[in-house]
């Protein structure tokens, strides 16, 4: 019982046969995390104690034939949802060391599942970042180079589950922050469809964007996360009203393709400005391979994609502004020791405890909502979005998915775009749109680049989550790009 | 407020937030990329087109007003910074 990189089905599976306990996987990860954490920086906070507690929890339940998918699974989560009476900072110093009063539906609904969690991963602050490095905590290293990005602001997330510390995470995705850190670490990462994951619980960046999904390491353990995670829920107003049998049926027919042959189509502005020739002869193979599938590929055209990424910080960056005002040092977070008046109470403890990334966004923000700008900024971009929801609409007639690049090239050098933010926005240009138009969309491996991995993303119409999933799966039943593992040295 | 008079001061005080003399241009010249880079959206003819703010457009979900939960006040103020009987303290605001 040595291998960390195995699947959740594969350890269900061992466990069911008495092969391992949830205690003995459990201890597997916690090493790991102890060896390997100082140098990647994954977790901020891990919780030997009360995960060994779940793990006994899930042995029993176990002994006593239960057969969940995730009763005893090791797992870790973002350190944006709360988790009752853990520290959850979000990546930012205004929530060192809060405790959170309650558990998030996502954090609740896993721990009944059974899902051991073992402890809170790393993010850029209040998920604002394509790298991580804008972590209050530190970047984290991505485990195929550690000199390099992992992505963001999910990179704590997805570098864990790469770096074989969990078998799988949480994270969150406002403009790609599932998708493009799962890309640069060669993992599975899933955006549901807008409102299928409750996001009461978690810390609000963009909420017309904010979308919590699983981090895996296929996508058959995806469905296996969002079966647990997803559904309807009263304390989320903009929870959609679904159920999960789509995700029931999904599992049960182990996501196998429909019968009907499906049509994959290839957006042709998503393949302009692509980093190298080895990331478009990587999709190309897929495409390929698609086909030998018995899919038809077309292309088709969405023209207004390259609007998405100005259109996104219009709207994200507006929504933060007004969600980010709940920091103020009275109720929660870091308070100022210099004020003597009220607005200088706010100001002071909200410019000591926010980093240079979440104050622009918060400036950008007031910007587009201010006197005078309202129309030009926020009210365009809200149209910018419905056009670009449109043209989804209008492809997903011709075609059943979209087939395009996850991020525009391998992990980038860490530091490379520290001190040129636009290019840095710009990693989130295959990302953005699916977003800005609520469509489910994931991100799984599909090549190598000099020992960096590559990643595709599949999007799929509105509640077309199964979908996806099961085109997913079936290119990683006929590829083992997802069974790549970094070589790690246990120091 | 055009881009080269973008009021850094102004735009701070709506935001709550303290930039001071050092911080300034380089917040300004931030900024002033980050609009530059948003004026690319007027590219796309949006004439006749309504603004969209849920991406499902569903419409707000309205529920009773009734006690769900009753959570413990101390732990709830338990991660507040200054908290006496039960109020938050601030700064007096009325002499």
């Amino acid at each position: 019982m040595q291998d960390p990189f195995l699947e959740i089905t594969e350890l269900r599976a061992m466990l069911s046969r008495g092969e391992c306990t949830a205690l003995e996987l459990c201890e597997l990860y916690l090493s790991r995390i102890e060896r390997l954490n100082p140098e990647l920086n994954c977790f901020l906070s891990v919780h030997q104690d009360s995960a060994r507690d779940a793990a006994k929890q899930a042995d029993k339940r176990i002994a006593e034939g239960e057969t969940a998918p995730l009763l005893g699974i090791p797992i870790a989560h973002k350190d944006l949802f709360c988790t009752k009476g853990q520290v959850t900072t979000c990546g930012s110093k205004i929530l060192d060391r809060w405790r959170a009063p309650y558990d998030a539906t996502v954090v609740e609904r896993l721990a009944r599942a059974g899902a051991v969690v073992l402890g809170k991963c790393n993010m850029d602050e209040f998920a604002m970042g394509s790298s991580n490095e804008n972590s209050a905590y530190g970047a984290v290293g991505n485990p195929w180079d550690t000199s390099r990005v992992t992505g963001g602001s999910s990179g704590g997330s997805a570098a864990c589950v790469a770096a074989g510390l969990a078998p799988a995470s949480t994270g969150t995705d406002t403009g790609g922050s599932i998708r493009q850190p799962a890309s640069l670490c060669g993992v599975t990462g899933v955006r549901p469809t807008y409102g299928r994951v409750s996001r009461f619980g978690m810390i609000a960046f963009a909420s017309s964007l904010d979308q919590a999904g699983p981090i895996t390491r296929s996508a058959f353990d995806a469905a296996l996360m969002l079966h647990a995670m997803a559904g309807f829920d009263s304390k989320d107003s903009t929870s959609a009203e679904r159920g999960v049998e789509d995700f029931e049926q999904l599992i049960s027919e182990r996501l196998a393709l429909p019968s009907e042959p499906l049509c994959i189509g290839i957006p042709r502005e998503y393949f302009h400005s692509l980093a190298s020739k080895s990331y478009e002869r990587a999709l190309d193979a897929a495409r390929s391979e698609f086909e030998g599938l018995g899919m038809r590929i077309k292309e088709v055209s969405l023209p207004s994609t390259d609007a998405a990424i100005p259109a996104y910080y219009v709207l994200a960056s507006s929504e933060a502004s007004s969600n980010l005002s709940r920091f103020d040092g009275v109720r929660y977070g870091h308070r100022t020791e210099m004020a003597d008046s009220l607005e200088e109470l706010y100001a002071g403890s909200r410019s000591e405890g926010f980093g240079a990334e979440v104050k622009r966004r918060i400036l950008t923000g007031t910007y587009c909502l201010s006197y005078g700008y309202y129309d030009a900024y926020y009210k365009k971009a809200m149209r910018v979005r419905r056009v670009i929801r449109d043209e989804f609409a209008r492809a997903f007639e011709d075609v059943d998915l979209l087939l395009t690049p996850a991020s525009p090239g391998v992990a980038f050098k860490r530091g490379e775009l520290a001190s040129d933010h636009i290019a840095m926005y710009q990693q989130d240009c295959y990302t953005t749109p699916a977003a800005l138009a609520g469509q489910p969309s994931l991100s799984i491996p599909c090549g190598m680049d000099e020992g960096l991995p590559l990643g595709m993303q599949l999007i799929g119409a509105h509640f077309a989550d199964s979908l996806i999933l099961r085109v997913a799966h079936a290119y990683q039943q006929a590829t083992d790009w997802h069974k790549r593992t970094p070589c790690l040295t246990l120091g | 407020m055009s881009e080269k008079e973008l009021d850094i001061a102004y735009l701070s005080r709506l935001a709550a937030l303290r930039i001071n003399e050092k911080e300034l241009h380089r917040a300004k010249e931030d900024l002033g990329r980050i609009i530059q880079m948003i004026e690319a959206m007027r590219a796309v003819d949006t004439d006749g087109i309504e603004p969209l703010a849920h991406p499902l457009e569903a419409g707000q979900r309205l529920r009773e007003d009734r006690v769900s939960e009753s959570p413990d006040p101390e732990a709830l103020q338990a991660g507040a910074p200054l908290v006496r009987e039960g109020f938050y303290l601030v700064p007096r605001v009325v002499e």
